[in-house]
């Protein structure tokens, strides 16, 4: 069996990448897909904690996260939809003005 | 036999990350990000969780990502980071911090995490059973579990109210133009 740190370890470089990809990108689509690569290696941690104490908690934790992850892609999405519409650009570096 | 299998799964989810963020194409991002749910899916089978294994596959990789692909298309925003950055030092900055991060973390979990196999036997044949989830979600975890259902509901309302604003403008777009038709039939 896989010991538990080598999940570990692969968690944190998916999460570190993903940093890297919010840090990076500019697309604000791909900056968002970067996030739902570090709620995906968090979730991986959870799992494979759960695993390591053999306790289901980690495992109901991780299924709340996807659930509230899945809304907030969708709320997410509509104000992108929505930027795009008045500002045409899904740049963030173009989304600097607080007014609409 | 598990560890090959862990190798393979985490070299896939590690290349689709990569991939993800160095893709010029959103579209292509898109499909890698698929690519490392999909790994990350494999991943929590091997970690006795069939459960989470399904609704990976599911939501993130069902749903999610189909709503990203078609926002990417519906917006038509693949390639919008042709032209150079505002700030010329953001991009390298932040290079240079992202992996001083991942190097953090990194040995952080080197130093705390344990290398023993972990505990198995009898106890493990029975774990990430989605009956045992499932007994857990109704009874110590119920009142998230309803929170959950609200923050899904909230979403669904918020979602339709942030893209009503279109329809408003063009129904009022509309009246505007019932009315200067009607003036100028008047004036004929």
């Amino acid at each position: 069996m896989v010991p538990t740190a080598y999940y570990i370890l692969l968690s944190a470089a998916l999460f570190a990448i993903g940093v890297l990809g919010v840090l990076v990108r500019r697309n604000a689509l791909v900056v968002f897909m970067s996030v739902e690569l570090m709620l995906n290696a968090a979730n991986l941690a959870f799992v494979a904690f759960a695993r390591e104490r053999l306790s289901v908690d980690g495992q109901v934790l991780v299924f709340f996260v996807i659930t509230v992850a899945a809304a907030e892609v969708a709320v997410g999405l509509a104000l992108l939809v929505a930027i795009f519409r008045s500002k045409r650009t899904a740049d963030v570096d173009e989304v600097s003005v607080l007014k609409g | 036999m598990d560890t090959l299998i862990f190798i393979i799964t985490a070299a896939i989810a590690l290349i689709g990350a990569v991939a993800m963020v160095v893709a010029r194409n959103a579209i292509h991002s898109a499909l890698f990000l698929l690519l490392n749910f999909g790994a990350v899916a494999v991943l929590f089978l091997l970690l006795y969780s069939p459960f989470l294994f399904a609704i990976q596959l599911t939501v993130y990789a069902g749903a999610i990502m189909v709503l990203f692909l078609f926002v990417v298309m519906l917006l038509g925003a693949e390639r919008i980071e042709d032209a150079p950055d505002q700030i010329a030092w953001q991009r390298p900055l932040g290079i240079g911090l992202g992996v001083v991060l991942m190097l953090v973390a990194m040995a952080t979990a080197l130093r705390a995490s344990a290398f023993a196999p972990p505990p198995g036997g009898e106890a493990l044949a029975t774990f990430g059973d989605p009956a045992a989830l499932a007994a857990l979600l109704f009874t110590h975890y119920l009142l998230p579990f309803q929170i959950t259902g609200i923050i899904l509901l909230v979403a669904v309302i918020g979602v339709v109210v942030l893209n009503q604003r279109g329809r408003h403008r063009s129904e009022e777009a509309g009246r505007e133009d019932a009315r200067t038709r009607r003036r100028e039939d008047a004036r004929r």
